[in-house]
Formats: C-alpha cells, structure tokens, sequence
C-alpha cells in the first residue's frame, strides 16, 4: 500500500533563492547549431568505462554504437552526429579537476544523419528483459545526475519484486529548470516511458512525483497520465533536497532505506523523468542516448535557456551560444549550485550527468571569508541525513577523521545544505569530500603497505632459503674437498 | 575561459546569514530593553554601559594581538560588543566603572580567550563575568539604585552621576544618599522570608504592572519582563535562536512555581512574580541561548532550557541567593557537551545506536 496519507516529517533541508524562471518560463532551445568536434568521454557513467570499437579515421552515423559496455555495471557510449572520428585518447574532464581522462574525438560531418534503427511499434508485447536489454543497449543512465545504468536498475527491480516505481520530477536543485520544461514539453513521451519502466520492471504502480513550484509540470503530467489509473501524479513540498532519492522514498512510501542497502531491497526504485523520456524514445524509436536537455543559467548568463545538445558539446561552445559574459563570470559550475562541481575552465565537454551549466556572477556566490564556528547547529538542524556536521568538521580540522567516519562521515550524502546555512562560511561539505577522499586513499595506502610487507617478508625468506641453501652446499663442498684430499693422502701413502 | 575558484564543492550559493549579521540581529533585538534601561537609571547606567562596552572590545583586541593577528577584521564579527553588552545589561546600573572594566576583562580573557576565541568556550562570558563579580564584590554588586530617569529633576544631573559611577558606591554628592537605593523584589522577599514573615505581608506594595513594563529597582537591562520578551520573539521570528531552550527554561519555572505556589501560597511565589522578575527575560531569551554553549540538537535544547529553569526555581526558592539564574546556566552550560554527547539526530537509515535500519518486511 502506499502511504499517502501518513505523510512522514521532512528532516532537515533548506529553501533556497530558486532563481528557475530565469530559464523556466521559456521552450526548449532545440536549434543548437551542430558543434564542429564533439569530446565523448568513454565514462559518462557509474561503473567500468565503455570500450571503443572504433579506429580513427571511421566514419559514423548519428546513433552508432562508438564503445561497447563492459562487465555488470557500465553502458555504451554513441556518436551524437555523423562524422570521421578524428582521436580515441585523454582530454580534460568535465570535472573540478579538469584532469584528463579518455574521450573520442568526432569531427562532425554537418549532415547528423541517423543510423537506420528501428522502433517498436507495441513494445508491451517484449519481454520485461528485452525492455531492460534495449535500455541498456542505448546507453541509458540515471539523468538526474547520478548516472547510474537504468537497465541494471530495471533488473534489479524485477529480481526484487518493486510494488513502486517512483518518478523523480522533484528538480529541487534552485536555478534548474530541464525537468521542469521537459515535464510540460513532453508529458506524453515520459508518460509512456514511465509505462516501459512498470513493464520492464514487472512493477505494478508509479508514484511522479513533483514539487509544488512546478504547477505546470504537474497539470501536464497529470493531464497525460489520466488514462493510466497505474500512474499517479503527486505534488510534494518544495524543500532543497526533496529530490533525494531517500527523502523522496521516504515521503511517497514511508519507508527508510536501510544504511548499505539499495532503495530495490525495500521495494521502491527511482527513475529522473529524463530518465523516462530517454526511455521512450529508445524503445518507440530505436533512438540511443545522444543529447539531453541542458539548462544554462547564471547571472552571467545572457541568454539563460533550457537547450538540447549533443553529448560530447564543449561548454565554451554552449556558452557562446547562451552569450555568457566571461568577466562577469566568478564560478562556472556543472550541475545545480548546491551540488555541483565548480569547473576550472569552458574546454570540457557536456555528458550525461550535465543537467545544468551554471554561470554565477560573485555577487550570486556564497562569502568564501571563513569564520571560526560560532556552534549555532544550523548545520545539524538543516541535515537530512541526521549528521552533526559541525563535529565532523571539527575533527576532520584536527586530522582526526576516523573520528569523523564514527560519527558519520561515510552517511554524508554532499547535498550541501549545511555549507548553504553556515554563518561562517565554513566549506563544510568540501572538508566532508576530502575527509571520505583521504579515508579512502588511506585505506589503500595501508592496504599497499601491508601487501609490500608481505611480498618483504616473503622475499626475505626466500633469500634466507638460498642462502641457507648456499650455506650447505658449500659445507657440502668443503666436506667433499677434504674427502679427495683425504683420500689422495691416503693414496700417496700406499704409494 | 579560465577560471580558478575555490571551494570546487558546492553549496555555491548561501543564505543571507553571517556570524556579524546574528549578533548585530540580537543587539538590535536587546535594544528596547537596553534604553528602556538606559533611561531608568539614567546618566551612571550609561556611563557603566559604555565603560563596559568599551572594554571589552580592548581587551578583545588585545588578545587578539597577542596571538599575532589582525585585531579590526575579528572585532567586527560583533561578538565582543555583545559580550560587553550582556555583562553590562546584568550589571547593578549604579556600580562603580571598575565593575565593568574587571567584568569585561573575566568575560573576554577567561570567559572566552583562554579557550581558543570564539566559538571555543565552555560557559558563557558573560554569566561567568557576573557571577564572578557577585562573589568577589557582594557589595558593590548588590546595591541598587531606584528608579531614577534621565531628565528628572529629583535624580542625579550629570555632574553627580559622574562622581557615582567614577568614586565607587560614594553617593555623598547626592542629598540624601540612602534614598537612592533599595532592594530588588526577589532580594526583598528573600529578607522577609528570613524574618519569617508571609507573601501576603511583603507583597503589599508589589505592583506587577510595574514590574512587567521594567519600572522597578534592578540590574541595568534586566527589568523589563515586555521589553526583554518582545526582543526575544523577535529572535524566535527571525531564526537567530530555536524555541525549545526560552519555552523549556521558562515553562519549567511556570510548573514548579505553580505546584508549590498552590500547595503554600504564603511561602512559595506565584510563577507569574517568578517570570516578572530579576534576570529571568533575559536569561531565557538572550543567555541561555548562547550558541556556543548550549548543546546542538532541538532535544538537547529542551533538556538544557528545562534544566536552566529547574536550578533557577531551586536556588530561588531553597539557595543563598535571591537570584539563581546565572549559576544556573553555569552549571548547565558544563552540563552542555554531555548533553550532546548523549542526544545526538538519529542517522538516516541508521537506528540510535548507529546500526542500520533492518530491511522491512513488506
């Protein structure tokens, strides 16, 4: 049964200026001129980088499959256009880093022809499976951000006997807007893509559920899900971050996920609505994943929009279309402003995981000036997770971070609400990622240690065995030796 | 387009909130209640205030600039103006200068420097001042000037008042010296109890309306129960401060004193004399609220309000003294860090000991 009506306590959260009718109130740009090079990165996804089967110098179609998935949890990458491919090697990443990692290189041919890949006219007449196998076929992972291969999620609904799917139409992040506009551009298509789910999935209902800043949104979803009495179309408060998946299980179902299990085990699984749009074209139209829609905003931002580009599309390039104002622009930052990443420069490429690009003026960022905490728990009070930020962040400051993983430092999801309140300025959610970065690498490090240790210990026994070895060997000898001398006397004397 | 920003991690955005813009919300908000104050007790009040106001930011900047840094960028984060000016509203308004400068030096170098600064100490500076102060000068901290407003003829001119506050409890200047002085209503009944008389007897005079607007002899900002109130409301509107510590402190006096107050009226004061009088307002609202010594979580700050009512109504009613409330929130300010230890959020997905949540049966 699904718990409507015993609406739980939302914990914690903020709300934040939401600044989303920068780009909300407008249609999705869908005349994005055609970039002369596209960067795709082999790994736009959580789990094993795909593999290229292509060489340089192939041409290729629009939607031709350009590296393959490996192993359980990974997804295949397609050519967003048609094109020769120019390079298969390392460029910067769309991360804080920059650092570079392996991209194909496509020179674009201008034509975007498709490949010829047919839809499927009554997809309820596949298999549950066959849903799950053309998802992942077409590259398909979790558009809100996460990034997580929608076909392993699909069986593992169906292996875990989901009674609700949930439709994540929260977009509680301020500034963006795509799901937004995609919810009421195209309510159909995820209508029907949230059908594919149910069926892959074997499940039985479907929970959309959006936060009540989008009224719209919600008129339009559920003007397109009335023929479906399995779909229900559900508002929720608007409270950064509502569109946690935990939050969000928590308030549509009333359950809580265990720590350490995943939402299936509980019987709930969450799909974007991009996620379910992506879906739909890949099943009615034999469409793989491409493009997506981007929202570029900012106060820097010229022209802020809600637009349509192809995978693999420089930032620079979506800027200049957007007229974002380079002095102006104090942070650029991919994703929304509360968990997004900052990037160091425009020359990385849009990927699955881009749902926002974000030109901030210094005006719109939070004071960097930092001050010491003054303990007045804002933090603990905004945490939907229950943590005590300001401790962690204490013992963290002293290097005591087994400590802060005591109090739960590894329960810290990064939604960024208690370095949005904090009266200090205290990048708290930073510390919090490089605390979990630093455990990690010091696990490893004692686990290289110990392994360096045993490969000592054993070569030392080796060596010890050879010489030991040696040691006989040359007794061995000498006996020998005194043996012939002996007997030589011996000889000589009865001579 | 290169840009070199830090942090890399978000939130990128914030609220309107800065550890400057708290304490001046809660200045603004001690401000009625202050020059209500301020006026009352007239020009040796101000003088006081200003005295240690004032030296509190010195000895602030001078801690500061023994640990080698910057003294301007630190002091205007406004938190030793607020110390000083706490001390100063819990102060006897006609006490000496030296009160405030001696106050003022407890509150900033052992109340809060010694610690490690902001947001480091244990107890509130301010209370510790106090407290400290009423033990080592018991007179000069427990005399109290009337009623005696700014620009009346029969209180102190200036020149008078100057030799109040600068020649130390000498009021020769004045004509009738003992007529400027009295006991505050908790000490009168304290005093009265001791001789054994009833509350019906001492209270004859006891004007509640008077005492709820603040016209009545005690500390230089604490009498006015409205004033103190509105302010604290205000905070409570604003998110400066929670609800749970001022409704827990204040709801736990109300009970005790009712209980006790219907099984014997005559020996036990009502709770609404309670509440209307001495530091309670301010202890409640402004004090006990302190953030860096009150625990983090909203349960930890029921405990905390309730267990600062509970030792006001005790020293009240049973203790020495006729006030009990900055010992009180001493005491519970050393009781904070076990506070916290012991109530802390529940973890998503974690039970309260820390362990997962077991998957459930559905």
């Amino acid at each position: 049964m699904l718990g409507f009506f015993s609406k739980p306590r939302i914990r914690g959260g903020v709300h934040a200026e939401e600044h989303k009718m920068l780009t909300a109130s407008q249609a999705i740009v869908n005349n994005f001129p055609l970039p002369k090079k596209l960067y795709i990165p082999l790994q736009q996804h959580v789990g094993k980088p795909a593999e290229p089967l292509i060489r340089v110098g192939d041409e290729v179609l629009k939607g031709q499959l350009l590296a393959y998935s490996q192993g359980m949890i990974s997804a295949p990458v397609h050519a967003p256009s048609s094109g020769i491919i120019l390079d298969v090697n390392d460029y910067p990443a769309p991360h804080p880093s920059a650092l570079p990692i392996r991209m194909i290189v496509l020179e674009t041919d201008g034509k975007d022809e498709w490949i010829n890949a047919p839809g499927i006219d009554d997809p309820f007449r596949l298999s549950p499976e066959d849903i799950s196998l053309r998802v992942g076929a077409a590259g398909i992972v979790g558009l809100g951000g996460a990034t997580f291969p929608t076909a392993v999620k699909l069986n593992m609904g169906r292996e875990n006997r989901i009674d609700t799917l949930i439709i994540n139409g929260a977009e509680c992040e301020p500034y963006l807007s795509c799901d937004d506009r995609q919810m009421q551009e195209r309510s159909e298509q995820i209508i029907d893509g949230v059908r594919l789910m149910l069926h892959g999935m074997e499940a039985d209902h479907a929970v959309v559920a959006i936060e009540d800043n989008k009224p719209q949104a919600y008129l339009a979803m559920q003007a397109a899900a009335k023929p479906y009495p399995q779909i229900k179309v559900i508002q929720i408060p608007t409270r950064y971050p509502m569109g946690w998946d935990r939050q969000l299980i928590r308030y549509v179902t009333g359950r809580e996920v265990p720590v350490g299990c995943r939402s299936s085990e509980v019987g709930v699984t969450i799909h974007n609505v991009g996620t379910a749009y992506a879906t739909h074209k890949a099943i009615r139209q034999g469409r793989p994943l491409v493009s997506r829609v981007i929202t570029v905003s900012g106060g820097a931002v010229g022209r802020p929009m809600n637009v349509e580009v192809p995978l693999g599309t420089l930032i620079s390039e979506l800027f200049d279309f957007c007229q974002v104002n380079a002095e102006q622009t104090a942070r650029i930052v991919m994703g929304g402003p509360m968990m997004g990443d900052s990037l160091p420069h425009t020359g990385v490429p849009t990927v699955k995981a881009t749902s926002g690009i974000l030109a901030l003026t210094a005006a719109e960022l939070k004071s960097t000036d930092e001050q010491p905490c003054i303990r007045c728990a804002s933090c603990v009070s905004v945490c939907p997770a229950g943590l005590r930020p300001l401790d962690m962040a204490n013992n963290i400051r002293v290097n005591q971070l087994d400590a802060a993983v005591d109090i739960g430092l590894k329960d810290c999801i990064s939604c960024g609400c208690c370095s949005y309140i904090c009266p200090s300025n205290i990048p708290l959610v930073q510390y919090f990622k490089y605390a979990s970065g630093e455990v990690a690498a010091r696990q490893q490090a004692q686990h290289k240690s110990e392994q360096t240790k045993r490969l000592m210990d054993a070569r030392n026994a080796r060596l010890e065995r050879i010489a030991q070895q040696q040691r006989e060997e040359e007794q061995a000898r000498i006996a020998a030796k005194l043996e012939r001398e002996r007997l030589k006397a011996e000889q000589e004397a009865t001579v | 387009m290169m840009i070199h920003s830090k942090p890399s991690s978000g939130a990128h955005v914030g609220a309107n909130k800065s550890v400057s813009r708290i304490m001046w919300e809660v200045m603004l908000a001690l401000s009625p209640a202050t020059v209500f104050g301020l006026w009352c007790f007239g020009w040796p009040a101000l003088f006081l205030f200003i005295i240690t106001v004032a030296s509190a930011v010195l000895f602030e900047a001078f801690c500061i600039r023994l640990k080698g840094r910057a003294a301007k960028p630190v002091l205007m984060d406004g938190s030793a103006v607020l110390t000083g000016w706490l001390l100063a509203m819990t102060l006897p308004p006609w006490a000496p200068w030296w009160i405030g400068v001696v106050g003022s030096g407890l509150a900033i170098i052992l109340g809060k420097q010694v610690y490690g600064g902001l947001g480091q100490n244990l107890f509130n500076p301010a209370m510790l001042a106090r407290v400290a102060l009423l033990i080592s000068f018991p007179i000069e901290m427990t005399t109290w000037a009337n009623v005696s407003p700014l620009f009346f003829s029969a209180s102190p001119g200036f020149a008078e008042s100057w030799h109040i506050t600068f020649s130390g409890l000498d009021f020769s200047g004045l004509d009738k010296p003992d007529a400027y002085t009295g006991a505050t209503t908790l000490g009168y009944i304290k005093t009265e109890f001791s001789q054994n008389h009833v509350l019906t007897d001492i209270l004859n005079d006891y004007s509640s309306v008077l005492n709820f607007i603040g016209w009545t002899r005690g500390s230089l900002g604490e009498t006015s129960t409205l004033l103190l109130a509105l302010g604290g409301v205000w905070l409570i509107r604003q998110k400066i401060i929670q609800w749970q510590i001022p409704v827990a402190l204040l709801l736990t006096v109300t009970i005790l004193a009712s209980v006790f107050h219907l099984l014997d009226s005559e020996h036990y004061v009502s709770p609404f004399l309670h509440l209307n009088s001495g530091a309670m307002m301010c202890v409640a609202f402004f004090i006990a609220t302190d953030y860096v010594t009150s625990p983090n979580t909203a349960t930890g700050q029921l405990v905390f309000g309730a267990g600062c009512g509970l030792l006001i109504f005790v020293i009240r009613t049973w203790g020495a003294y006729p006030e009990g409330a900055g010992f009180a929130v001493l005491l519970m300010n050393s009781a904070t860090p076990l506070i916290d230890h012991y109530i802390r959020p529940r973890i998503y997905g974690r039970d309260r000991k820390g362990k997962p949540l077991e998957i459930p049966k559905l």
